[in-house]
C-alpha cells in the first residue's frame, strides 16, 4: 500500500511532505521505544508510536523509515518538522490509539516483517 | 593514494535535542560516496546507539571516524562516570538511564547489544571515574 493509503485507512491529517504519499509502504512497526525500533524495522517501512520528540525523527532517519503515524492524537512540533522535511519523511497524526490504528493497517494488509530472533 | 576520509565530531551532552547529528551527517556522507544501503543503516544505527549512550550516560564525548573504500572505523570516547561491568552493560533490557531519558523513549536497555548487533566488529574499554572508549568496525 501507499503512504496515501495509510493516512485514508486512519483517516489521518498530513502534517508535512506531502509530495511523497505516493511512497509504496512495505512494512510497519508500532513502537514506543525507539531502541525496539532500531532493532527490528525494514527499510520503507512506517512507524505508528506515540513518542512524539525530535529523536523519533531523528531514529526514523537513521532506519530509513518513510513515514511516521502519531497515534494517541499526539502532534509534532515545528522542530521535528523541519527535521521531518529535510529528511522527507511524512508525517501523519491520528487520534486513534496504537492498537487500534495497528489493527486497521493490518486488516488491510500491511504486515510487520521478520518477527523477532 | 590516499583514499581515506577521517571526520571528527564533538558530541554536546547539554542538549538531549541534538544528539544524532553527527550519526546523521556520516550517513549522509557514507549515501555520497554509494556505499550500499544495507551496510549505511547499519553504520547510522550502531553510531547512533553509541552517539546517544554518551549524550545520556557520560555528558558527550567525542566521535573518531575513519572512512576506507572497504570500511568505516568509529571511536566514539568520553570523559564519563565509566562502565563498572561491561558484560552486565551488555545484557539486553539492563538500563541505567534516568527517568526523563526513559520518558523520551530510550532507556530500553538494548544500546550496547544493537551497537554489538549491527557492527562487525566491536570493542569497549572502560574505567570507572576516568570514562569509556567504544570501538567499532563496519565492513561494506
Amino acid at each position: 500500500m501507499t503512504i496515501k493509503d495509510v493516512k485514508e485507512i486512519l483517516g489521518a491529517k498530513v502534517v508535512c511532505c506531502e509530495d511523497n504519499l505516493y511512497k509504496e509502504v512495505h512494512t510497519a512497526c508500532g513502537a514506543d521505544m525507539m531502541s525496539d525500533v532500531l532493532a527490528f524495522v525494514k527499510d520503507q517501512s512506517v512507524l505508528l508510536t506515540g513518542l512524539c520528540n525530535l529523536q523519533t525523527i531523528r531514529t526514523a532517519e537513521m532506519m530509513d523509515i518513510i513515514c511516521i503515524v502519531f497515534v494517541r492524537g499526539k502532534k509534532p512540533d515545528e522542530v521535528m518538522i523541519q527535521l521531518a522535511e529535510e529528511n522527507g519523511i511524512v508525517l501523519l497524526t491520528t487520534g486513534h490509539r496504537m492498537f487500534s490504528a495497528c489493527g486497521m493497517l493490518y486488516e488491510k494488509g500491511l504486515r510487520g516483517g521478520a518477527p523477532y530472533v | 593514494m590516499c583514499n581515506q576520509i577521517h571526520l571528527t565530531y564533538v558530541v554536546s551532552g547539554e542538549d538531549f535535542t541534538r544528539a544524532g547529528e553527527a550519526s546523521s551527517d556520516v550517513k549522509a556522507k557514507l549515501k555520497q560516496m554509494g556505499v550500499s544501503p544495507e551496510s549505511v543503516r547499519k553504520v547510522a544505527i550502531a553510531m547512533y546507539e553509541g552517539e546517544i549512550n554518551m549524550v545520556i550516560h557520560a555528558n558527550g564525548g567525542t566521535i573518531d571516524v575513519e572512512i576506507d573504500p572497504n570500511e568505516i572505523r568509529m571511536t566514539l570516547k568520553d570523559e564519563g562516570p565509566g562502565i563498572p561491568d561491561i558484560d552486565l552493560a551488555m545484557q539486553a533490557g539492563y538500563s541505567t538511564a534516568p527517568d526523563l531519558v526513559r520518558s523520551l523513549g530510550f532507556g530500553a536497555g538494548m544500546g550496547l547489544p544493537n551497537m554489538k548487533k549491527y557492527s562487525d566488529y566491536m570493542e569497549i574499554q572502560s574505567e570507572v571515574g576516568v570514562g569509556t572508549t567504544v570501538f567499532m568496525k563496519v565492513i561494506f
